[in-house]
């Protein structure tokens, strides 16, 4: 028999965990997105192991749209990254945070 | 050789009622024709023929709202395609809105890229994109197409964020503005997984009843699930404490782009959160009232206190917005028929006004965009007697003051709270209307101050005067006159959900 | 004690998907060099993918290797080296919250309640599928046309509507990629 769902419910709550944190703590844009993908990848096996408890295919189909979005996101973010990289090096200003929270 | 198993059966594809959906394949077919116009014909796309194409396209989508309502009052409400998306009264008027918003707002940005010389057809093209992800979110009936719904709104205004290319600002607004609605999504869709493990299914037809007909003994996991949808609609709304990125957001984005922003993620957001809570999860009204409460007094008090410290006009609406989407939420909190016709009322008031408001902001602000302090105000109104008139009149009407349509909002929303016993509620809203009254009030003083000031006469290009001139007209006829809107968004509401 | 009630590869499995997660996600949060996250990142893809397999997920395990450790991590790396190594952290934000204790006790007391929410609920309260009348969902060949079917039915118009969601990241990264354009003083457009 294999082990129960709520192995892997808990293991992809503390994946969603790790992520959350590290966006709420790194200072990279990179990184903090690559942590965005962590809490993504936390969601798609939250939903795969769902799929799997009710026998619904319907959970795994979700996943893929998951996938869509991420690499959508993936897509337009890197480009805002890069805009704002190009912006910051043609006026060489190094350390650069005009929007206060 | 071995041969490949072939699977024989086929699938049903689900049957697909066309004039539902039609908005959407307007809006997202205008983009694609925008798209290819712009990479196969040698000439440049002029600004006008972008423009032309965009507003066409929400006429017809105008056109197409009407239609459907008379569909509705013929065949009743209904959904499509395996009940992915559904046709009721409720995402009938909040398409229309949609529309209008993208109406306005385009007329605003057109002469605003005329003014900064922006070549292309890019705006239009993601903000026609945009808009069809906000008409899917006030459709969807399900999870997982409002989830696309929201990320197709949510990418279009990340670039539109990061459009001006001239400001610092505008890509390290998008930047932020990216990452935190990011953690948002990925919130978002994580309630969604846990509301699927707890019911059985992302649609929202069958989750309703699925919580109808069984009494869930142990509910934690379907509260673990909808509190966290409620935390991903909440940064999406710019709900306290979910609301940080909303200030630097609006005052970095270019001015029609926060315009537009400001009305049409509302109408998506709110369409959609309404849907979630008051059709999938009725039933648990006891447990999400207290959420919402909090959210509502923390959204309301803090979004006018805040707004008060600011001096920059930009950063004054986006907390002013705040304060709004406290006062929209009062009606999800109601969760009454007359909670949400009162929510659909304000949505449909607050849209044009504030898309005209950001419309006198983004020619107030000049060339280059730069200029937002509230003192270029100062004597707007001596100057150009017309254009300060309408500022005043726009300010007054989202400070709730009688005979604009901003007091029948806020009135409607309130009764509604006070009808099921929220007077409290009601109560610390309205101080913080009270509060907020002093920064309107002081702004449109402001305009009429007549201290000397040196400063430039404003061209008020045609476009932009007409969007402001109807701003400012819907504003005064559903205030004085709100009676047939009212009778809309009631009989709108009566057709909510199937 | 355990071993008894569950199948011990099943255990193996888990436990070795478990610590390739975790110790993957760690090595996103923690490493300071961007290519070595975004390498962590696959170990982390590949572990969720081992996850997917041992539920029944053969498909979704492949793309999730081709698109996600693919095509997702190999963009990164082309930024992190477009950009330069070394220089990725120009482009930073201010931590969203300061205190890393602060932001740990946070995400800690907010996961614990979810979980303990779960725990109370048993896991999972929904109702099995009509559609495989309680039986296991199937793996290998039988699981590509389970999804392909739910896709093509069930979710057929949120598959349509990814089509709008490629359209605008498509347009918005060529517009974000590209150098300025305005016109020239001299140029005059109507």
């Amino acid at each position: 028999m294999n082990v129960p769902a709520s192995w892997y419910l808990i293991l992809a709550a503390v994946l969603f965990g790790i992520g959350a944190f590290g966006l709420l703590t790194r200072r990279s844009a990179l990184i903090m997105f690559m942590c965005i993908e962590l809490m993504l990848n936390a969601v798609n096996l939250t939903f795969v192991t769902f799929a799997r408890t009710l026998s619904d295919i319907g959970g795994q189909a979700t996943v893929f749209f998951v996938m869509v979005v991420a690499a959508a996101e993936v897509t337009v973010g890197l480009g805002i990254v890069v805009a704002v990289f190009r912006r910051r090096s043609s006026t060489s200003v190094d350390e650069l945070s005009e929007l206060k929270g | 050789m071995t041969t490949v198993p072939v699977v024989s059966s086929s699938i049903t594809i689900p049957s697909i009622h066309y004039l539902a959906i039609l908005p959407v394949i307007i809006l997202l077919g205008a983009s694609v024709v925008l798209v290819f116009a712009t990479a196969l014909v040698r000439t440049k796309v002029t600004q006008f023929v972008a423009s032309s194409v965009t507003v066409a396209a929400s006429v017809a989508v105008l056109v197409v709202t009407y239609f459907q309502w008379r569909c509705l009052d013929s065949s009743g409400p209904s959904t499509t395609i395996a009940h992915a998306i559904v046709l009721d009264g409720f995402s009938v008027v909040a398409t229309g809105v949609v529309a209008v918003s993208l109406l306005m707002a385009t007329l605003v940005a057109h002469d605003w890229a005329l003014r900064e010389r922006i070549v292309g057809a890019e705006y239009q093209i993601l903000a026609l994109a945009a808009s069809a992800g906000a008409v899917l979110m006030t459709q969807a009936n399900d999870l997982v197409v409002i989830f696309l719904g929201l990320e197709i709104l949510s990418l279009g205004l990340y670039v539109l964020v990061a459009f001006d290319r001239h400001r610092h600002t505008s890509a390290e607004a998008a930047l932020k503005y990216f990452l935190l609605g990011g953690f948002a999504s990925a919130i978002f869709i994580y309630g969604a997984a846990l509301v699927y493990g707890a019911t059985g299914s992302t649609n929202l037809s069958t989750m309703s009843y699925f919580l109808a007909s069984n009494v869930l003994t142990h509910p934690g996991l379907l509260y673990a699930g909808f509190a966290l949808l409620i935390v991903g609609f909440s940064f999406k709304i710019a709900a306290v404490p979910f609301h940080l990125w909303s200030p630097d957001v609006y005052e970095g984005a270019p001015t029609p782009v926060t315009g537009f922003m400001a009305s049409i993620v509302k109408v998506g957001a709110f369409a959609a959160f309404v849907r979630v809570l008051i059709s999938a999860l009725g039933t648990q009204i006891d447990t999400w009232r207290p959420i919402l409460w909090v959210l509502v007094v923390l959204t309301t008090v803090v979004g006018a206190s805040v707004a008060l410290l600011q001096r920059n006009a930009k950063r004054m609406l986006a907390y002013s917005s705040i304060n709004h989407a406290g006062f929209i939420l009062l009606g999800i909190w109601a969760g009454t028929t007359r909670g949400v016709a009162s929510t659909l009322f304000y949505i449909v008031t607050y849209a044009p006004t504030v898309v005209a408001t950001f419309a006198v902001v983004t020619l107030v602000g000049g060339l280059g965009d730069e200029n937002h302090s509230i003192g270029g105000y100062r004597g707007l109104a001596r100057r150009q007697p017309w254009l300060g008139a309408s500022m005043c009149v726009l300010l007054l009407s989202q400070l709730g003051a009688p005979l604009t349509s901003g007091f029948y909002a806020k009135y409607s929303v309130l009764a509604s709270t006070i009808d099921v016993g929220g007077s409290p509620l009601a109560l610390i809203a309205l101080l913080s209307a009270a509060i907020a009254a002093c920064f309107y009030l002081r702004w449109s003083s402001a305009l009429y101050s007549d201290e000397p000031v040196e400063a430039t006469r404003i061209v008020v290009p045609l476009s932009t005067g007409i969007v402001i001139g109807v701003g400012v007209a819907m504003t005064l006829v559903f205030g004085i006159w709100p009676g047939p809107l009212v009778t809309l968004c009631q009989h709108a509401t009566l057709l909510f959900t199937p | 004690m355990i071993a008894t009630s569950y199948a011990v590869p099943s255990i193996i499995v888990f436990v070795g998907a478990a610590i390739i997660i975790i110790v993957g996600a760690l090595g996103v949060i923690t490493f300071k060099n961007p290519v070595h996250c975004a390498l962590s990142l696959i170990m982390t893809l590949f572990g969720v993918a081992i996850a997917f397999i041992a539920q029944q997920a053969d498909f979704l395990a492949a793309v999730q290797i081709i698109v996600y450790a693919g095509a997702i991590v190999v963009l990164f790396l082309f930024v992190i080296m477009f950009l330069g190594v070394d220089r990725t952290d120009h482009v930073h934000v201010e931590p969203l919250v300061a205190q890393r204790p602060l932001a740990a006790l946070g995400v800690v007391i907010t996961l614990g309640g979810l979980v303990a929410l779960m725990a109370q609920s048993h896991w999972v309260t929904g109702v099995m599928s009509a559609s495989t009348d309680g039986k296991p969902l199937e793996s290998g060949t039988a699981n590509v046309h389970q999804l392909g079917t739910s896709v093509f039915t069930t979710y057929l118009f949120a598959f349509e509507a990814t089509a709008a969601l490629l359209v605008i990241a498509v347009v918005g990264a060529v517009l974000l990629a590209r150098r300025e354009r305005t016109l020239q003083a001299d140029e005059v457009e109507v």
